[in-house]
C-alpha cells in the first residue's frame, strides 16, 4: 500500500526528511553488498572451479599426480554415518527427558541448558584440540576416523539437542492427553505419539548437523587426521574433503584442484541448505 | 498385576536412560574443561605464568613461548571483525525485518542461512584468490594482513549477526512502529528510534555471539593474516592469531612446544568461557 516512488519524490523525500532518506539507502546498501558478496563468493568458485573438475579426480586411488578427491568423499560420507549413529541418540534422548519427563524448574534441566549452550560456543579448533588429548592420546585411538567422529558427535549435539526440543515441544498437549487418556503409558505416548510428528523437526537438526561435518576442518585435522586413502576401519585415519581441500593448499601445487573441491564442498552445502530449507518448509505448512 | 510391574519397570528403565542421555552434555563439558586445563595449566606454570601470556617473543627452537602477540592479534582482528560485521550485519538484518518485500524475503533469507552454511576453508580459499590480491594492489606488500583478516571475519560473523539481531526486531511489538508512526515519523525514522532500541540487547547478544564467532575462526584466517609472530606495528602488518598458531604449529610440536600450544588452546577457550557468560546474562536479560 505504500506509494510508488517516482525520482521526484525520491529529491521530496531527501529534502524533507534527510535523516530518512539516509538511513534508508543504508539499509538499502547494507543488504545489497552482503548478498552480492554471497553472489560473488558463488560465482567465482563456480566460474573458476567448474573448468577444473576432470574425471581423474575422482579416481577410486589418491596419488600424487591425479590429486583425487573421492576417497575424500567417501570419507566425509563415513564420518557423517558414524557422526550421526553417534549422536543422534544422545541429542533426542536428552531433549526428550528435558520436554517430556524433567518437571518444571529443574535444576538439572537448568544446568544441561547451560552446557549446551557453552558446547556450542565452543571453536571447533578447542574441540579438535580436546578430541586430540581425549581420543587419540589418552584413549590411543591414534589418528582414526573413529576419534574424529566421536569429536564431532560432542560438537553438534547442542545442534541436535536443540533442534529436538523445539520439535518435541511443537507437538501440541492434546497428542499427549489423547494418548494417556487411552491408557497408554508415558514411553508408548512418547514412542508412538510423540516422536513421530516431531520427526520432520529432529530431521532438520540432522541436516545442519551434517552441514556442519561436511564443512568442518579444524576440529579434524589432528583427530581424524590427513591420510589421503579411504580409510579401511575404524580406527584408521582418512582425510574428509574439507581437510582434502586445505592440505591441498597447504602443499601449494594443487590450486586447480583445491578449487574443483572447493566447488563440489560449495555444491554439497549448497545441496544441504535447500535441503533443510524444503524440510521447514513441510514443517510450517503441516 | 506382574505385567504391570515389568511395565512400570519399563518405564522406569527408560527414564533412566533418558536421564543419562541429558547428563551426557554436562558430561562433555566437564571433560572439555578437564582435559584442557589439566594438560595446560601445568605447562603455563612450567612456562612461567606471565612469560607466557605477557612474554612477547614465540620461538619455540630457543624455548620461549610468550604468546602475547597471538593474544593481542586475536583482540585486534576481532575488534576489527565487529566494526566491519556489525554495521553490515545489523543494517541488513534491518532490512530483513522492517524494509524487505515478502518476495524478496523469501529469496533473502536461505540466502543468509546459506552464508552461514559455507565452510570456513571454502571463505580461506575465496580470501585468499580474492581478496589477497585485491589488497597487495591497494596498499601494496603481502596483501595478508590486520584488514584482510578483519575484512574476511566481518564477512564470517555476518550471518550470526544478521540472524540473531532480525530474530530480536521481529520480537518488538509492533505497537511501538506504529506509535512512532502515528506521531508523525517516517518509517525508517520509527523502525530506527522507535523498534531499533526495544531490541537492544537482543541485538548485543548478537554481536557477542559475533565476537564468539571471530575469535574462534582457524582456517580462514590461518589462510590470510599472514601468521607473523610477532606484535603488529601498524594494521598492515601480518599478524597470527591464537587458533591459527595452534593450527600451524600442532602438527609437527612435541613436548614442551606441543605442551605450549595446548595452553594456547586453553587461554582461547578461557576467552569463549568468558564471551559465553556474557552472552547468556546478556540473553537472560533480553528475555
Amino acid at each position: 500500500m505504500r506509494k510508488k516512488r517516482t525520482p521526484a519524490k525520491w529529491i521530496t523525500a531527501c529534502r524533507n526528511h534527510p535523516m530518512s532518506f539516509l538511513q534508508r539507502v543504508l539499509v538499502f546498501l547494507a543488504a545489497f553488498i552482503t548478498f552480492s558478496i554471497l553472489v560473488a563468493l558463488i560465482v567465482y568458485i563456480l566460474v573458476m572451479g567448474v573448468p577444473n573438475l576432470r574425471p581423474s579426480l575422482f579416481a577410486w586411488k589418491y596419488t600424487s599426480e591425479n590429486a583425487s578427491m573421492l576417497p575424500a568423499i567417501i570419507n566425509t560420507l563415513v564420518m557423517i554415518v558414524l557422526v550421526l549413529l553417534l549422536s543422534v541418540p544422545f541429542g533426542v534422548g536428552a531433549a526428550i527427558y528435558l520436554v517430556e519427563y524433567a518437571k518444571r524448574g529443574n535444576k538439572l534441566v537448568k544446568l544441561v541448558r547451560i552446557t549446551a549452550e557453552t558446547l556450542s560456543g565452543i571453536p571447533s579448533i578447542v574441540y579438535g584440540l580436546f578430541g586430540f588429548l581425549m581420543f587419540v592420546v589418552a584413549l590411543h585411538m591414534g589418528n582414526s576416523m573413529l576419534a574424529g567422529a566421536l569429536t564431532l558427535a560432542i560438537m553438534v549435539l547442542p545442534t541436535i539437542l536443540r533442534t529436538t526440543e523445539e520439535a518435541l515441544k511443537a507437538v501440541p498437549d492434546s497428542f499427549r492427553e489423547g494418548s494417556f487418556g487411552l491408557g497408554a503409558g508415558r514411553l508408548r505416548t512418547v514412542f508412538r505419539i510423540v516422536l513421530p510428528s516431531a520427526v520432520p523437526g529432529i530431521f532438520s537438526g540432522v541436516i545442519l548437523a551434517i552441514g556442519r561435518v561436511v564443512g568442518e576442518t579444524a576440529a579434524l585435522i589432528f583427530t581424524s587426521g590427513t591420510v589421503t586413502g579411504v580409510a579401511g576401519g575404524l580406527l584408521e585415519s582418512g582425510r574428509t574433503l574439507a581437510i582434502h581441500m586445505y592440505c591441498l593448499l597447504n602443499e601449494g601445487l594443487y590450486t586447480k584442484e583445491a578449487y574443483a573441491t572447493a566447488v563440489v564442498l560449495l555444491v554439497l552445502v549448497i545441496g544441504i541448505n535447500a535441503l533443510s530449507g524444503a524440510v521447514a518448509k513441510r514443517i510450517t505448512k503441516s | 498385576m506382574k505385567r504391570g510391574n515389568q511395565l512400570n519397570f519399563r518405564e522406569f528403565a527408560m527414564q533412566i536412560v533418558f536421564l543419562a542421555t541429558a547428563c551426557v552434555s554436562i558430561l562433555a563439558v566437564i571433560l572439555i574443561c578437564v582435559f584442557l586445563f589439566a594438560n595446560g595449566i601445568p605447562t603455563m606454570r612450567e612456562i612461567g605464568f606471565v612469560n607466557f601470556l605477557f612474554g612477547t617473543t614465540w620461538a619455540p627452537n630457543q624455548n620461549l613461548y610468550g604468546i602475547f602477540p597471538m593474544i593481542i592479534a586475536s583482540i585486534i582482528v576481532t575488534a576489527g571483525a565487529i566494526l566491519i560485521g556489525v554495521p553490515a550485519g545489523l543494517l541488513c538484518a534491518i532490512f530483513l525485518a522492517r524494509f524487505c518485500p515478502p518476495r524478496l524475503y523469501k529469496i533473502l533469507k536461505p540466502a543468509a542461512e546459506l552464508l552461514a552454511g559455507i565452510p570456513s576453508i571454502v571463505y580461506g580459499f575465496f580470501g585468499l584468490m580474492v581478496i589477497v590480491p585485491l589488497m597487495q594492489n591497494l596498499v601494496g606488500g603481502g596483501g595478508k594482513n590486520i584488514i584482510t583478516a578483519s575484512l574476511m571475519l566481518g564477512i564470517m560473523i555476518l550471518p550470526t549477526i544478521i540472524n540473531v539481531a532480525e530474530a530480536s526486531i521481529r520480537a518488538v511489538p509492533q505497537s511501538y512502529y506504529e506509535g512512532s508512526l502515528a506521531l508523525g515519523a517516517t518509517h525508517e525514522r520509527s523502525v530506527f528510534s522507535a523498534t531499533l532500541p526495544a531490541a537492544k540487547s537482543g541485538i548485543l547478544a548478537g554481536i557477542i555471539l559475533g565476537v564468539g564467532r571471530a575469535i574462534g575462526e582457524t582456517m580462514a584466517v590461518v589462510m590470510i593474516a599472514g601468521n607473523q609472530p610477532i606484535l603488529p606495528e601498524s594494521i598492515l602488518s601480518g599478524v597470527r592469531t591464537l587458533t591459527a598458531n595452534i593450527v600451524l604449529e600442532m602438527g609437527y610440536a612435541t613436548d614442551l612446544h606441543r605442551e605450549a600450544l595446548i595452553a594456547c588452546g586453553v587461554v582461547l577457550f578461557v576467552f569463549i568461557l568468558l564471551i559465553n557468560l556474557c552472552f547468556s546474562a546478556l540473553k537472560r536479560r533480553a528475555e
